[in-house]
């Protein structure tokens, strides 16, 4: 009789990031070997917990031998690739990317995107005052989290996140054709006659503010969203004995947010309704005296 | 835990979450993990995806039933009938494991003939559950390569609850689906630290790492590290306590974040022996209606976001909480309360021990947490017991020694046989209508916690009753309702859903101030686990007369 062990599989893979040998196992992508060569790549639609869905470009690096340059993100690593990531080609595609979604979409909360953005030069303004905005109010339906479409450049995430990458409860889905894309309830609904389970994943994975817990928009409107002074704490949740890893956001000791860091085995950064939302209780100037 | 302690030795989910992505069955009885364990459900959804199958067991088509190929919904409280029936079906088709049955456990031929009765005539009638339906489940279960059977408490809130287990075991035993990757019994517990709170020895008759009260090596283990002997006989659980109770033979109580004056069934009952203690004292972070009772409240720091420490999960997972906000006012850590009581009680040497020194006491007594130092906790995002030393990597199954040429010096595991038994209380002419309670997504047990969220898909205290039902009683969806059981009487709304079947009816136990429905909850409880049968009460619903 055999005991069964845990599958794995180590094969490895060599190629080069421009011009540095490196290797990998199997199955990684090119952007995972970048990271491995220590090369900031930037990334928009990508987040580790997320299968890869091409939607944002922005992460594209050149290999030798391919007419168009790839996504780094889902494109595997194969033996003997030869990539560049900061050839002309590279740097003037990644510029003009995060120009045109700069150009449409409100991008200021999109911190991580900044530095790229000055990193290739990217100018959106020079596309002038007259680029199309959606110009709507945020949705505010209830005290979880709020959604601003004026800073959703459709990257499929919360997509992914609410679908078969997490949660398969498919509340959300992109609707409408070219400049009237957007991200819908079935019908455009409202959250709590959707499908909607109030996990907050989509929270979790949007990159640039459009969807954004209800706590951090309130204190961005009264300017007293302090990122610098924050405290991030990893601890566990206090509901069912699942134990997945929370990181506590704290603020003037106040619980500012909850997120999950995504490279855990318990959760992968996602998180049910109560894991995400249902530390209220422990606020002390609202429940505890 | 009682039940799978008997079979196997230890107390303890026996796989970890990542082994269901790979499994190839999924027996889910009695839990509806989708809303009650949301993150691990994940886990199972990916094995779904991977392609393995699933079959639901819950009298209720659950929202995680219509994740499954099948769903089973049989009789409230017949699943010792399912169980055996599946059994039947696999050994008179010669599915079982004999292999593994010959050289892993015991008593095959005495739990042969126990289960002979249940054909799959006999388990249609007593479950009802179409025949084909469960030797469908029980063909795909035994010639699986890998499977698992999942739980919750709908498995363990009977008053027959170890034998709901043991009947489980029965199943892995005769297909060797146990001690293997992929392969497992899986308890999914309800509470963030329940599992820990076993491992450390908040058992009646157990030390820290499951270690017997009984056993004199183990108490001068102990005894030599605390300074004082320690009472060798065993303590007793809550639903003993409250029994004690009622003899006045227990006059005292300290009670640390539990809120059993909503949470224990019969309700009125307990709260009454509650009042009649020469002595409360409470600790907890809220003033719970426990607390109200109490002559002494101690307000408490909350375990998880204000304090250092451990829990352990449905894996075994040991993992660090820390403090991420400094508690409010009075408001004092669990640890810190106890050493100032013990200071004040004549022990100074108790001394000052940070959440760290302690556990390192714990690690030095408990073989199977030994390799697990803090720095480790933190550089491996926890560790799964038995970790026996430094060097151990933890362990993502147990029971591999049931595949082991010398079963690793042990007995085999026993096959139990197990009668099956309904409900405690019969419906009857008065009572027609079956209760059964349970959670919901966004809402955590008494409602102590996940009260203040103030969530959008909150349905409250609604009794769920199928459309049949509600027309025959002339109701309408909405309305207000009286809703006895033998033991009291609520008024509460009721919701119309399709998903439960003709004669059964569900609520949760989240809002006690607004519904106070464990005045109507049976306390009939397992001697052997202490568990009371909050999921099957007898009830009558009646429209409300206006005045």
């Amino acid at each position: 009789m055999t005991v069964l062990e845990p599958r794995s599989t180590e094969t490895l893979v060599s190629l080069t990031i421009d011009g540095r040998p490196v290797t990998v196992a199997a199955g990684q992508t090119v952007l995972d070997a970048c990271s491995a060569a220590g090369v900031d790549t930037p990334t928009l639609c990508y987040a580790e917990n997320l299968t890869p869905v091409n939607a944002c470009r922005v992460c594209v690096v050149e290999h030798e031998g391919s007419r168009t340059l790839i996504p780094s993100c889902s494109r595997k690593a194969e033996e003997g690739m030869e990539i560049k990531t900061n050839s002309e080609r590279v740097r003037h595609s990644r510029k003009m990317v995060l120009e045109f979604l700069g150009s449409g979409v409100d991008m200021s909360q999109a911190t991580q995107l900044h530095s790229w953005m000055e990193e290739y030069g990217a100018d959106p303004s020079r596309y002038g005052p007259d680029a199309e905005r959606i110009n709507e109010p945020v949705k505010i339906q209830d005290d979880l989290y709020i959604r601003d479409y004026d800073k959703c450049v459709l990257c499929y995430k919360c997509v992914e996140a609410c679908g078969d990458d997490a949660q398969l409860t498919f509340a959300i889905a992109v609707s409408g054709r070219g400049f009237g894309a957007r991200i819908s309830t079935e019908y455009d609904v409202t959250l709590p006659d959707s499908a909607c389970v109030y996990c907050g994943n989509c929270v979790g994975v949007c990159p640039t503010g459009a969807i954004q817990f209800k706590t951090e928009f309130d204190l961005r409107q009264a300017e007293q969203w302090k990122p610098e002074e924050q405290t991030i704490t990893q601890t566990i949740c206090s509901y069912c004995g699942v134990g997945c890893n929370l990181e506590m956001h704290v603020q003037d000791n106040t619980i500012v947010k909850v997120t999950s860091p995504s490279d855990h085995s318990v959760t992968h950064g996602h998180l049910c309704i109560k894991g995400r939302f249902g530390w209220t209780y422990v606020q002390p100037t609202i429940n505890r005296k | 835990m009682v039940g799978l302690a008997t079979v196997f030795g230890a107390g303890g989910g026996t796989s970890s979450y990542k082994e269901i992505e790979e499994t190839d069955i999924i027996l889910l009885w009695g839990s509806n993990a989708r809303e009650a364990h949301p993150i691990y459900f994940h886990h199972l959804m990916q094995g779904l995806q991977n392609g393995a199958r699933m079959y639901a067991v819950d009298p209720r088509r659950t929202s995680s039933s219509k994740f499954a190929d099948l769903w089973l919904g049989l009789e409230l409280g017949s699943d010792v009938a399912l169980a055996n029936t599946v059994a039947n079906y696999i050994i008179t088709n010669d599915l079982h494991n004999k292999d593994f049955i010959a050289h892993s456990t015991t008593g095959f031929d005495a739990f042969v003939e126990s289960v002979r009765e249940y054909t799959l005539e006999r388990g249609e009638e007593l479950t009802g559950v179409p025949a084909a339906a469960i030797a469908e489940m029980a063909r795909a279960y035994a010639t699986a390569e890998t499977a698992q059977i999942l739980w919750t408490l709908g498995i363990t809130e009977h008053h027959n609850a170890v034998d709901n287990v043991l009947s489980l075991c029965n199943l892995a035993l005769l297909t060797g689906h146990i001690g293997k990757w992929g392969s497992g019994l899986v308890p999914l517990r309800g509470q963030n630290n329940v599992q820990g709170g076993g491992d450390m020895g908040a058992l009646p008759n157990k030390l820290p790492g499951f270690q017997d009260v009984s056993d004199p090596d183990h108490r001068a283990k102990f005894e030599a590290v605390y300074g004082r002997p320690i009472p060798p006989d065993e303590g007793l659980h809550l639903t003993l306590m409250f029994e004690a109770m009622e003899r006045g033979e227990i006059i005292a109580a300290y009670v640390i974040g539990e809120n059993p004056a909503d949470s224990e069934a019969d309700i009125a009952h307990a709260r009454k022996l509650l009042r009649g203690l020469e002595l409360l004292v409470v600790q907890d972070i809220f003033l719970t209606r426990t607390a109200e009772l109490a002559d002494v409240v101690l307000p408490a720091s909350v375990g998880w976001a204000e304090c250092d420490g451990t829990v352990t999960s449905s894996e075994r997972r040991v993992q660090r909480v820390r403090a991420a906000v400094t508690p409010p006012g009075q408001a004092h850590h669990d640890q810190d309360i106890l050493r100032d009581l013990a200071h004040r009680m004549g022990y100074p040497e108790w001394g000052d021990p940070t959440p760290e020194d302690l556990w390192e006491e714990l690690r030095h007594l408990s073989p199977m947490h030994a390799g697990m130092t803090y720095q480790r906790l933190e550089d491996e995002s926890g560790l799964q017991w038995p970790c026996p030393d430094i060097d151990h990597p933890g362990s993502p199954f147990l029971h591999g020694w049931l595949w082991e040429d010398d079963l690793g010096g042990r007995a085999g595991a026993p096959f139990s046989a197990v009668v099956a038994q309904g409900p405690k209380e019969e419906l009857t002419v008065e009572f027609p209508l079956r209760l059964t309670t349970g959670r919901a997504l966004d809402s955590f047990n008494t409602g102590v916690q996940s009260g203040a969220m103030n969530s959008p898909i909150r349905y409250g205290n609604a009794l769920d009753m199928n459309p049949v039902d509600v027309a025959r009683l002339n109701l309408a969806d909405g309305e207000t309702v009286r809703v006895s059981s033998p033991r009291g009487s609520v008024t509460m709304p009721i919701r119309v859903q399709p998903d439960i079947p003709v004669g059964l009816t569900f609520t949760t136990y989240h809002f006690p101030e607004l519904v106070d429905i464990n005045l109507l909850t049976n306390d009939a409880w397992d001697k052997r686990s202490g568990t009371a049968e909050f999921k099957a009460a007898s009830i009558r619903v009646e429209k409300l007369v206006s005045a």
